[in-house]
């Protein structure tokens, strides 16, 4: 709860500071100082230390899992403002806006880790998006950002409304919308629960950008400014997975086969399309985007194995790929040009940032040694584990090998090429921040027990 | 202790490598952190040789059933001592060579001896699977920074292939442990593991091709010969010397005694695919005209003889295949310093380009033939110990209906070795000189000394090959013993 009404408030404060503080960098220090405290808060919820001890009718609980997963969420928005705050300015005139914005994004966060009727859920996906519409056109001059926010305003309006009537089939055949309710007693599946299932995870799955419904994913991302696009391909990418597995472990786990092939289908299409596609980008933020459908499809394991290592692995998948992507399009955000070419010769003229890159590039890869390999390594477990799906886990590593060959293709710009040197504004401050980043992203891989042993504290 | 000193030493050396600025401290270290590796390999096998000092166990993800285990046994000592011995002797041989950035060059072939080291050493699969990337990684890099114009392209198809075939093993590797009775990555819980005939057959299939393609066995070789030339020799060194030991070493720790059903079934199979490789590999390699490429294919001859022998699965044919495993890094690293000389003075590795260099570089040529003969498998060489016995394994094999013809197919493939490797001395070294090799220089200091000695160990092991086999006898008997155990 704490999360829900102090990210909500700053939000306000944040809209208020932009009339009365000029300056970006005291903007910049406000919201870093609205993260920590949210940040605090939340760790003291997990600690029992409620503020607002609300009734909330059973409408939200929280429990040790989604505070953990807002306790993720909210380390790595911590990281992004620190990274990509000096960006903002690039976006538009009104950084306090953008900030209260994305405070609003957080507070849709924070509902969809903790919802417990699918009123809730429906909330805290539009409190999600309606903010992340408006942050995409935020570049008002931008033609690209203006046909992005409509487009993303459309396809998620049209989405919306999947899942509402999927709540709305659910209700009729259950009588309540209530979860407890919903994942009572479902030996037999009826037509309005199929219906409803299946309108449902069709919506949740164009939330996270699964394949076939994936196709606003790579303009949206390209389109929106790329400190925008940072924060949609980490952090609310994330929330929407987390969304997506507390609906369906909460509301359809007795159905797990019923609909455990459709969501093995989707996420073997979310692989192969992202893949595949991704190895035909000549610009680094596509590529970026795209591999954000890949991965995507292998967070989608742990909806199709939904076992108890799926949803800790689905926690430790979202932690690495979030710290591996705010890093590399914080580099991103400072280049001039984001074709490949552009990262040419980036080792031998700026060696610590492409030193970094290189951590950032091979957890994306999953290479051992980094969060990124740990987490592929839950995924495969989870659903070898399931034993129902073992199709999908080979295809799964074919496609991470194929992602290799993109990633990789930044690592092989960065040193085995030359180019003119760029000019990379790269302060102090910004590389200590890359290096902890990089460092975290290392010592996770090496030592994932310490992350494992904080779930397992809290479960 | 001995085992975590073998990877600590490379792996934090390498890491200090990354920042020593001056070219000459950097090749300084290397070749001291390489001795010191050495020593201790050697102190493991001598003084040391107690079980608490070789073996290492810590906690690492309990909760994943994965521990810090390492330990060395004979096959381990065998392998580790190959390791050390490598690395002190690339750079004693490639003193002279130049790199640009020459501190990462030598961090990289640290750490990836460190890689190295780990994966010989690991009694842990998810820690086996850790190193066995890791060791990839700055391969990797050396491969496509330092070498030919096609590095770049050549190395990503050879990473992407490696890449993939480990992550089919990292599938096999979980389920395995999925299966086990306490839900454990140790290898001791591996190879008590029960699993249906069915399990075993698909699973088998799963580790194979990651260890194929290390291998490389036909039809998984085709990164091989382009990756060999394309890399500085160096590397390629690391790369056939011990590289592609690691295939076979995982074969005989994680695949036979885990799977030994599905190994006897799968047999024949694979044995068929060794022997297409061998003919194969041996027809191309007549055809070659660059000295790289010739010895990749040859290497790929011998590398299907060990697969073959392993799949033999009695006690001479793993005897052989274990020390041959340390006798062929020995010779062929031998070869490639060779090359390495050949092409640093005259810029060319092409055999039609040579010749007569005998006149010129009477010590060089001497050398170069001894390493021939003990690649071709010459008595008193080295190799003979390891093929005669494999040989004999295959001949006597029981578990296959083909082995005859198997063992007859092999031989025919020495004969054609013979054959490429001696057509390749008379064109390189006999004959007249021509405008490029008549200024030809004999061999330094550094080299010669290196080249010597290994002349003595190929020698050595040759005549009195006795140590190395009492080394590797344990493993054997303990391999042997759990595929009986598991004979139904």
């Amino acid at each position: 709860m704490n999360a829900i009404v102090i990210s909500g408030i700053w939000g306000v404060v944040m809209m208020f500071s932009g009339l009365f503080v000029k300056k970006d960098s005291a903007i910049r220090g406000i919201a870093v100082l609205g993260m920590i405290i949210l940040l605090a808060a939340n760790i003291l919820e997990m600690r029992d230390g409620s503020f607002f001890p609300f009734d909330t009718r059973n409408m939200l609980s929280f429990d040790s899992f989604s505070l953990l997963f807002n306790a993720v969420a909210f380390a790595c928005a911590l990281m992004f403002f620190l990274l990509s705050g000096r960006d903002m300015r690039t976006v538009g005139d009104s950084p306090a806006d953008y900030y209260a914005l994305l405070f609003f994004v957080l507070c849709g966060v924070s509902i969809v880790s903790s919802f417990n009727t699918l009123l809730m859920l429906f909330l805290g996906i539009e409190i999600i998006s309606i903010p992340l519409y408006v942050l995409t056109g935020a570049d008002k001059r931008n033609l690209k950002g203006n046909e992005a926010s409509l487009k993303y305003l459309l396809m998620g309006a049209f989405s919306t409304g999947l899942m509402l009537m999927g709540i709305t089939l659910v209700y009729g055949a259950k009588g309540s919308f209530d979860m407890d309710v919903i994942g009572a007693g479902n030996a037999e599946i009826t037509p309005l629960m199929s219906a409803g299932l299946l309108l449902l995870m069709f919506s949740m799955a164009f939330k996270v950008s699964a394949a076939p419904f994936h196709f606003w994913t790579p303009d949206v991302y390209d389109g929106a400014p790329t400190v925008i696009t940072s924060f949609m391909a980490t952090i609310v990418k994330a929330a929407g997975f987390i969304a997506f597995i507390r609906l369906f472990q909460g509301c359809f786990a007795s159905l797990q086969g019923q609909w455990q092939l459709i969501a093995a289908i989707i996420a073997a299409s979310t692989l192969v399309i992202g893949n595949v596609t991704a190895l035909f980008q000549q610009s680094v933020k596509r590529m970026l985007a795209y591999s954000s459908i890949s991965q995507a499809g292998f967070m989608m394991f742990a909806i199709v194995s939904l076992n108890s290592m799926a949803v800790e692995g689905l926690l430790y998948y979202a932690l690495a790929y979030c710290m591996a992507t705010i890093g590399a399009f914080a580099i991103l955000a400072r280049m001039n040009d984001y074709t490949f070419d552009g990262y040419n010769g980036m080792g031998k003229h700026h060696p610590f940032l492409a030193a970094t890159n290189v951590v950032f590039m091979l957890s994306l890869a999953g290479i051992p040694a980094t969060a990124g390999f740990m987490g592929k390594f839950y995924m495969l477990s989870a659903a070898i584990n399931n034993g129902q799906v073992f199709w999908l886990v080979v295809l799964g590593v074919v496609c991470a090998a194929i992602s290799v060959y993109y990633y990789f293709r930044v690592i092989q710009a960065m040193y085995f090429k030359d180019g003119p040197r760029q000019e990379i504004e790269a302060g102090s401050g910004f590389k200590v921040l890359l290096a902890v980043l990089s460092a975290a992203i290392i010592l996770l891989g090496i030592f994932p027990q310490s992350l494992i042993d904080l779930l397992y504290y809290f479960f | 202790m001995i085992p975590v000193l073998l990877i600590a030493i490379p792996l934090l050396s390498g890491i200090v490598s990354f920042f020593l600025k001056r070219e000459g401290v950097a090749r300084i270290w290397a070749l001291l952190s390489s001795l010191a590796t050495l020593t201790t390999s050697v102190l493991g096998l001598t003084c040391f040789s107690t079980k608490e000092s070789l073996y290492a166990h810590a906690e690492w993800l309990p909760l994943l059933g994965s521990s810090f285990s390492v330990g060395l046994d004979g096959m381990g000592q065998v392998l580790g001592l190959l390791t050390a011995l490598s690395f002190s002797v690339i750079f004693i041989a490639t003193y002279r060579s130049v790199y640009t950035k020459a501190h990462n060059f030598f961090a990289l072939m640290l750490l990836s001896q460190a890689g190295l080291m780990g994966v010989f050493v690991a009694f842990d699969a998810l820690l086996f699977y850790f190193f066995w990337e890791l060791a990839l990684i700055p391969v990797y890099f050396l491969c496509s920074q330092w070498g030919g114009e096609r590095r770049i392209q050549v190395t990503i198809k050879f990473f992407i292939y490696t890449f993939i075939g480990s992550l089919l093993m990292l599938i096999g590797l979980i389920y395995v442990h999925f299966k086990t009775p306490d839900q454990s990555f140790a290898l001791e819980s591996f190879y008590n593991v029960v699993l249906t005939n069915s399990e075993q057959s698909w699973l088998f299939w799963l580790l194979f091709i990651a260890f194929a393609i290390k291998m490389p066995v036909f039809p998984f070789h085709t990164w091989q010969p382009d990756t060999y030339e394309q890399s500085n020799t160096a590397v390629t060194m690391v790369l056939s010397g011990i590289m592609v030991k690691m295939g076979i070493f995982g074969l005989l720790r994680w695949l036979a005694p885990v799977l030994p059903i599905a190994t006897w079934a799968w047999g024949d199979t694979i044995s068929t695919l060794c022997v297409i490789g061998m003919i194969y590999a041996s027809l191309v390699a007549m055809k070659q005209d660059d000295l790289k490429r010739l010895i990749a294919y040859s290497s790929i001859v011998h590398v299907g003889l060990m697969c073959l022998a392993i799949f033999a699965t009695n006690e001479m044919a793993i005897q052989g295949a274990i020390i041959q495993m340390f006798n062929h890094g020995v010779n062929i690293i031998g070869l490639w310093i060779v090359v390495e000389l050949i092409e640093r003075q005259f810029g060319t590795r092409k055999i039609s380009e040579l010749g007569g260099l005998a006149q010129k570089a009477p010590a060089m040529a001497v050398l170069l033939v001894i390493l021939s003969l003990a690649n071709v498998a010459l008595p008193i060489t080295n190799s003979f110990v390891g093929e005669f016995l494999m040989f004999s394994g295959v001949f006597n094999s029981t578990v296959s209906h083909y082995n005859i013809i198997f063992a007859v197919l092999a031989l025919v493939t020495i004969i054609l070795s013979a054959v490429y490797t001696l057509n390749m001395i008379q064109r390189v070294f006999l004959g007249n000189t021509n405008t490029l090799t008549e200024r030809a220089k004999d061999i330094f200091v550094n080299e010669k000394l290196v080249l010597w000695a290994l002349v003595a160990i190929i020698i050595f092991l040759g005549v009195y090959p006795k140590p190395l086999l009492e080394v590797s006898q344990s493993t054997v008997d303990a391999i042997l013993t759990r595929m009986i155990s598991k004979h139904p």
